[in-house]
């Protein structure tokens, strides 16, 4: 391996982390806000609206990635909607993301007792209050390692961005492979990079994760 | 509090038939009754976690309507305890103790605060303020979960077979919290197996079976010269001969 060609493609993989991480966590910021919505109307059983959510998440959960930003991609402008690769890489992620997010969060809540809402509303909360102040932040601590799981899940999956040709990380590989044949540089660039992306993820997921355990049940 | 000819059925099964109740104010009721026959349920319908098929509770001279949008103002004049102590596990035990009299009762939270030490140095668990429920026993944190339902002042506490999940000697140390607040007045409604203690907290027995009143009278009456036959076999399977 030639170490002058990996610091000469630094930059370039640089810049790609960056565009990755980017779109990535504007993403995942979506899916959460997406999880979130789905998620409450489903455990709120909102007539129609549930069905909705429901219908939503088995269809993206069972898609692929790729599937959904060929049809984001390239079916939007046809609708009339013009979109940019980036916004439709955040879109993709977002919506993917919002299933799996939505179906962490909705067991989550059914694994809170009804009997916390009992007690809370037994103390004078209204239901609103009982689910803002008891079930929510509980269903959210029950959430935390299926919600970290998602996350690098989903960062993981910016690799097939380079389909709608952004130039993240894998778009970055497979081009500077494509112009200089210098393929084992270019692929240990990649995974270097993948993993400084990856493993603070990982990390601070794990402390987080303790820290919700312990706050539940103390182990 | 006035329970008027209510009823509650699941289904075909009656759990509660066409039964009365009232509680003077300071009044310690205690209802005993063999499993399933609607005690705990009563309770619940009290408060309207239950919907009641017919019939009514009124407190205070109002009548408690499970739809009425009020609700949760009535509820704060009624504290429930409950079996499994039902503390919220995301939340430190001060934090258990502030919430509802914060975000309910619009209460100052530092007065809730100093209001929750004192109660809680009363109950001898003023050094548990900052653990986590899971932190404590079943007995502290039954102690925790009544300091909670006094938290926000209520005219009447229901508790449900509060010391049925404990350790023997954990009752004790329930119990002698409950007797505290029967010497100091407070209404209160209990549903318990606990026959030993029920003599000697309670104003009034009550014997439910199949969701009727059987007996009820003065503890002393009820215990030592029991009129009906069901309500002599029941206290008669609690000694063993």
């Amino acid at each position: 391996m030639n170490v002058d060609v990996l610091i000469s493609y630094f930059p370039r993989y640089a810049e790609a982390f960056l565009l990755t991480l980017r779109i990535g966590w504007l993403g995942i910021l979506l899916s959460a806000a997406i999880g979130i919505v789905s998620a409450f109307t489903m455990y709120f059983k909102l007539p129609v609206l549930s069905r909705i959510a429901g219908a939503y998440v088995e269809i993206f959960r069972n898609t692929p990635l790729l599937v959904q930003l060929f049809f984001v991609y390239f079916g939007m402008p046809k609708l009339g909607f013009a979109i940019s690769a980036e916004t439709c890489g955040i879109v993709g992620i977002g919506l993917l993301g919002g299933s799996y997010m939505s179906e962490a969060l909705r067991s989550s809540l059914n694994a809170v007792p009804a009997s916390q809402a009992e007690s809370a509303e037994a103390l004078g909360m209204t239901h609103f209050q009982a689910f803002w102040l008891v079930i929510f932040p509980e269903a959210l601590v029950l959430s935390v390692p299926a919600v970290v799981a998602n996350v690098i899940f989903l960062l993981k999956e910016t690799s097939v961005f380079s389909a709608i040709s952004l130039m993240d990380l894998m778009f970055t590989a497979k081009d500077l492979i494509g112009l200089y044949y210098d393929t084992t540089e270019a692929l240990f660039m990649l995974v270097v990079f993948y993993i400084i992306m990856l493993v603070p993820v990982s990390a601070a997921g794990s402390v987080l994760e303790r820290k919700a355990r312990h706050k539940m049940f103390g182990e | 509090m006035n329970i008027n000819g209510i009823s509650k059925k699941y289904g075909d099964l009656v759990v509660l038939d066409n039964l009365s109740l009232k509680v003077k104010s300071g009044e310690v009721v205690v209802i005993v009754g063999p499993s399933g026959c609607g005690k705990s349920t009563l309770l619940r319908c009290i408060n309207a976690l239950e919907i009641i098929d017919d019939g009514e509770v009124a407190l205070d001279g109002k009548a408690i309507n499970p739809h009425d949008k009020k609700l949760s103002k009535v509820r704060e004049k009624i504290g429930m305890v409950f079996q499994s102590y039902e503390l919220f596990p995301h939340k430190t035990i001060l934090q258990n103790l502030v919430l509802a009299p914060v975000r309910v009762k619009k209460m100052n939270r530092k007065e809730a605060e100093k209001e929750a030490l004192h109660l809680l140095e009363r109950v001898g668990l003023l050094s548990k303020k900052d653990n986590y429920p899971r932190q404590l026993s079943g007995g502290q944190k039954q102690r925790v979960a009544i300091v909670r339902a006094l938290m926000m002042n209520p005219e009447i506490l229901l508790m449900d077979e509060i010391t049925a999940a404990l350790d023997p000697e954990m009752v004790r140390e329930v119990l002698e919290v409950v007797l505290d607040l029967a010497k100091e007045g407070r209404t209160m409604i209990i549903v318990t197996h606990e026959l030993q203690f029920a003599k000697a907290a309670a104003d009034r027995m009550v014997f439910i079976d199949g969701g009727r009143i059987i007996e009820e009278g003065e503890p002393k009456e009820f215990f030592e010269n029991p009129k009906t036959e069901r309500l002599k076999k029941f206290l008669h399977s609690f000694t063993y001969e």
